[in-house]
């Protein structure tokens, strides 16, 4: 699964690497986030993009499965 | 409640920061400045003797409230994380070059929108160079652009800027330490209670709306999203509606009184510079006091650059003056010094240096 690491980037970066990812493969995304507001940012725009997100709460960060 | 996936809920948020920004006007906060951002900086950074510009020296509790506000409404919806150390002295360098853009137009984004809501037309000319540049430091993000990761730290660390706040509202309020403005802006303002209470219900409505002023153009230009640009326009509508209703706008260019000059090119150059530094630092003033308030330090950084750079631009005379009346009752036209320009001109340079010299690592 091709993973985006986002951790502790500032926005919007962490969207622009989500969105570089999701053109560049078919299947799957993971995507790393620290912060709760990058993990929002995230959600919305991968289901303005049609896709199902499910999100899971690491020890400091969030790993978000985008398909 | 996270009311980012609700349009209609991110327009009411701007709708109620614009009746909080209408209200601390007709309580008594200069009426097209009301909670701008910059110049609230620049006020305390001159209440607490950092610049010497008489006019304009008053601790602002609507900073104080605003910080605290995101502090206390992300501690409760456990969105307060302690980070630092994403390039930390680029983000200060931004402050001050925020600063130095926002008094060469005078005010930041929230004021150029206020302004546009009581008909100056100076802030819809400001507007093409503030679109202007955030479009040039969205280029600079396809380029690559990173200012790199920031780290956990200790969680206290990301509340120094709360505490430091906090100080500052403390000493205004039980000592004669701070100046304050006998006249000119600084002497205008809302009772403290009503300032500090409008700026932590402004700040957590910011922090939960994630209201951005670069970010709404941002968002437009990089993905078409139009969420961000709505709470801006409903604060728009608030303030438009407050200022229509109590005879406050006033449409026109060389409106004196009003805190505003026409130098068209500079204005929209000062915008450019605000807009263009607010991309690469991730946010645009008030969005910086909101990150500092949920635990960045980096953007507690970029905060105290903007304090260093407010004090600056008055002690090098790189602030703009406004349009006004002499004592014989001539209108005496504003504009911003030849210092002022130079340091523009200077800021931009160094904008496009860092926004297209510092690159992400690659994963």
């Amino acid at each position: 699964m091709k993973q985006v690491d986002a951790r502790g980037l500032s926005c919007p970066e962490p969207i622009m690497l989500t969105a570089e990812a999701l053109k560049t493969t078919q299947g799957p995304v993971k995507v790393l986030v620290s912060e709760p507001v990058q993990k929002t940012n995230v959600e919305k725009f991968a289901k303005s993009k049609g896709k199902k997100v499910t999100s899971a709460e690491k020890d400091d960060f969030f790993e978000l499965t985008i398909e | 409640m996270n009311i980012t996936f609700s349009k209609s809920k991110l327009t009411i948020a701007g709708v109620l920061c614009g009746c909080l920004a209408a209200l601390l006007a007709a309580f008594g906060n200069p009426a097209n400045m009301a909670i701008c951002i910059a110049c609230f900086i620049r006020d305390t950074a001159g209440a607490m003797g950092f610049h010497s510009a008489a006019p304009v020296q008053y601790a602002r509790p609507e900073i104080v409230g605003l910080i605290l506000g995101a502090f206390i409404i992300s501690v409760v919806t456990k969105e307060y994380r302690s980070t630092a150390g994403s390039s930390p002295m680029i983000r200060f360098l931004l402050g001050m070059i925020i600063m130095i853009g926002a008094l060469a137009f005078l005010g930041c984004p929230l004021r150029m929108v206020i302004r546009m809501s009581a008909g100056d037309l100076n802030a819809y000319v400001a507007l093409i160079g503030f679109i202007a540049g955030v479009g040039t430091g969205v280029l600079a993000l396809k380029n690559g652009f990173s200012l790199g990761r920031a780290q956990s730290t200790h969680a206290a660390s990301g509340g120094v800027i709360s505490l430091l706040a906090v100080s500052i509202l403390v000493i205004s309020l039980c000592t004669s330490l701070m100046k304050v403005s006998e006249a000119g802006p600084g002497s205008k303002h809302a009772p403290w209670l009503l300032a500090l209470a409008a700026g932590l219900v402004f700040g957590a409505l910011a922090q939960r709306s994630r209201m951005c002023f670069a970010g709404s153009i941002r968002d437009v230009f990089l993905m078409g999203n139009i969420d961000l640009l709505l709470v801006i326009v409903g604060l728009f509508v608030s303030m438009l509606v407050f200022n229509l209703a109590t005879g406050r706008f006033n449409a026109g260019f060389d409106v004196p009184g009003v805190i505003a000059h026409s130098q068209h090119l500079w204005n929209i150059l000062g915008m450019y510079t605000v807009g263009f530094a607010a991309v690469l630092a991730g946010g645009c003033p008030l969005r910086q006091l909101i990150l500092a308030g949920q635990g960045s330090c980096d953007s507690a950084v970029t905060v105290l650059g903007m304090f260093v750079g407010a004090a600056l631009c008055h002690n090098f005379g790189l602030a703009a003056s406004g349009t006004a009346k002499n004592e014989a009752g001539e209108l005496v036209m504003g504009g911003l010094s030849t210092n002022g320009r130079v340091a523009v001109v200077i800021c931009i340079i160094l904008l496009f240096v860092i926004g297209f010299t510092q690159k992400r690592d690659k994963a």
